[in-house]
């Protein structure tokens, strides 16, 4: 992974000190909070409804145990010890003192982290696949990419007084697990037909308040022409986007409003202005950046441990079922590690969780572990022999959950728990409905199920790509949450449709229930996933089962 | 015809900690709702909002909430007040947990 060089760290603690020095005038009144306020969100500092919250990067969500250890010292130092890990590869501390920033600044400092660029109108925490280096369906990692694209964008003097946010992400998987069609840009690595390796560039994608789905703004680009060509097209909109109203600022409206053919144009134009100025330096930056993430030293052992625990222990099989993905080398997996306990807060990890997880994966793991979109977290390299320890050092912490994947799997944004933007709370409708269908013990018969819970019209927790997506709204006072269904998060996304009225917060947990309920009806075999049957059924075959009194009033 | 004037507390965020105050009758701000000046004439109820706003060294993000009178003193008559004057409905954390 990515080492700061003396270049960073002087970076660093400069933006820090400057930092420290611009809280100090705030608190002593020489600074207006008109004033003070884009610089705290410059660095990932808001204010919410109960306190400050500082957002941390976690670029490409990729994270050492020292970092990992650090985020905990964080939680226990200067929070309530415990973070939450957002859908966007960050950790949000939600009980900050203002005066005390500088100095958790300092602490992310140490091990190479900050809270740059995590909020503000500028390119935001660059996000990718949270199995990157370790899948096995993938052309080559992301991240050296992802990693260049951060440096190139941290602090780009045009970048940052923007009219509005800009979010990057960069995928090299046949699957897409980063939600790349979802993004303001997306950079998806491929191999074109003589074998070389270049980019696909997605522009255009959103969710909010105007979800749409990204579009292909170019089909290959060369490794030389990755950087000019992205900021050609941040450029263009940074000059022709919207600034007369917000709502209408990010680039999926730009680009819905001129068309793609009209931004192509623009983006070809300015891109043969800026290409010459790229002198090369960029990509000798990035030979360097790809020695960072050479592959750890893999070890061909047998894996008779692992198959033993398999054969012999029904909870760990279980696990191990739900919880581990295919590794690109053999004996090796991809564990990913719930953070969605059945009535816990989806995304929420104690410090001494995190220890534990920093413990395990400098023990068995390479020292690497992953945040992913998704709120869990992962260890990408670990040999099958050493699974049986991990799981039971997860279950002393509490975090061996099997659910990944399924429907108690849920992502939820804050919410009206923390959130001054929420309109409603996300947060307990995810637990009553893991805790629902963990008393059923249904979810390993409904399989993948992917529930996406937001508390505002943003859309942090994604619901429009959720399979069933749960928005929740103010309605004449109350708390009231609509449900989208057959949403995709996937290369094949799908913004999901609305599937009627509302429901009350007392009601939503029942509807969710209903509707599964009938899911189980109609299915075609439980090798047919509820996006699939839906898919196949369409919004007409699962609406009777949200509004049963709506079908009785009619027959 | 204007909406008529429903009763109001002027509510900010404290300065450091970020916590959530209230404007009392006395000119100085309580973490509890219940202590709030509950302001009942829209004239008194801007000029309390702008002496709050003169206070930037002290609070943030001052504005006017809707309350109602209680026999405990004003009572929020929205949900987000609500979850404000309490904290976080996931963890026993913030005002609920303060004074226990």
């Amino acid at each position: 992974m990515y080492h700061y060089n003396d270049f960073d760290k002087a970076f660093l603690a400069e933006r820090n000190r400057q930092f420290r020095a611009q809280v100090e005038r705030r608190v002593a009144g020489n600074l207006t909070e008109d004033e003070f306020k884009p610089l705290r969100l410059m660095n990932g500092l808001y204010l919410q409804l109960h306190a400050y919250m500082l957002r941390v990067a976690i670029p490409y969500g990729t994270l050492s145990s020292a970092q990992m250890d650090t985020l905990a010292l964080l939680a226990d130092k200067w929070d309530k010890g415990y973070g939450h890990f957002t859908t966007r590869q960050n950790i949000q501390y939600n009980w900050p003192k203002l005066t005390d920033v500088p100095d958790m600044l300092d602490a992310l400092a140490e091990v190479g982290m900050h809270a740059i660029q995590t909020s503000g109108n500028t390119i935001r925490n660059v996000t990718a696949d949270h199995f990157a280096g370790a899948a096995a369906d993938e052309v080559e990692d992301p991240r050296p990419v992802a990693e260049l694209i951060r440096q190139w964008s941290t602090d780009h003097p045009e970048f940052q007084f923007m009219g509005r946010k800009f979010k990057i992400a960069v995928s090299a998987g046949a699957q897409d697990r980063a939600v790349l069609k979802a993004h303001d840009l997306a950079v998806r690595i491929v191999k074109n037909d003589a074998g070389e390796t270049g980019y696909q560039i997605l522009v255009g994608g959103g969710l909010g308040r105007t979800p749409m789905i990204g579009k292909i703004l170019h089909d290959f680009l060369p490794r030389e022409d990755l950087l000019p060509f992205i900021e050609a097209t941040v450029s263009v909109w940074n000059q022709i986007g919207r600034r007369d109203n917000k709502y209408k600022a990010r680039i999926k409206i730009t680009v819905h409003e001129h068309g793609l053919d009209d931004i192509r144009a623009r983006v070809d134009e300015r891109f043969a202005q800026i290409r010459p100025t790229f002198s090369g330096v960029d990509q000798a930056l990035f030979e360097d950046i790809k020695a960072h993430f050479a592959a750890p030293a893999f070890r061909n052992a047998p894996t008779v441990e692992f198959d033993s625990a398999y054969d012999t222990n029904p909870m760990f099989r279980s696990w191990a079922d739900t919880n581990l993905a295919a590794h690109r080398v053999d004996g090796y997996a991809i564990v990913t590690v719930s953070l969605k306990k059945h009535g816990e807060t989806p995304g929420d990890a104690t410090s001494a969780q995190m220890r534990t997880l920093a413990e395990i994966a400098r023990t068995y793991g390479h020292d690497e572990l992953r945040i992913s979109h998704e709120q869990n977290v992962i260890l990408p390299h670990v040999h099958k022999s050493d699974l049986p320890a991990i799981y039971a050092a997860l279950r002393e912490a509490d975090l061996h959950t099997a659910n990944i994947g399924l429907i108690s799997d849920i992502i939820a944004c804050p919410g009206m728990d923390y959130c001054a933007l929420a309109t409603a709370r996300s947060i307990p409708v995810a637990q009553k409905i893991a805790e629902r269908f963990e008393e059923l013990k249904l979810e390993h018969d409904i399989g993948h199920l992917q529930v996406k819970i937001s508390g505002c019209i943003n859309a942090c927790g994604h619901h429009h790509v959720g399979h069933i997506g749960i928005l929740g709204l103010d309605r004449a006072g109350v708390e009231n949450y609509q449900i989208t269904l057959g949403g995709d998060a996937t290369w094949d996304a799908a913004i999901g449709e609305r599937a009627g009225p509302g429901f009350a917060y007392d009601e939503i947990v029942p509807a969710i229930e209903r509707l599964v309920n009938g899911y189980l009806e109609l299915r075609d075999g439980p090798e047919e996933t509820f996006l699939a049957a839906y898919k196949r059924l369409g919004l007409a075959a699962f609406k009777p089962f949200l509004y049963p009194e709506a079908q009785a009033n009619a027959a | 015809m204007p909406r008529a004037f429903t009763p109001k507390v002027v509510t900010a965020n404290a300065l450091i900690e970020g916590d959530v105050i209230y404007l009392t009758a006395d000119n100085c701000w309580t973490r509890e709702l219940a202590q709030a000046e509950l302001l009942t004439d829209e004239a008194h109820a801007q000029l309390r909002l702008l002496e709050a706003e003169q206070q930037p060294d002290v609070i943030v993000g001052a504005y006017l909430a809707d309350a109602k009178a209680s026999d405990q003193g004003p009572a929020p008559t929205h949900f987000r007040e609500d979850f404000r004057r309490t904290g976080p409905s996931n963890y026993f954390h913030g005002k609920q947990a303060v004074g226990q």
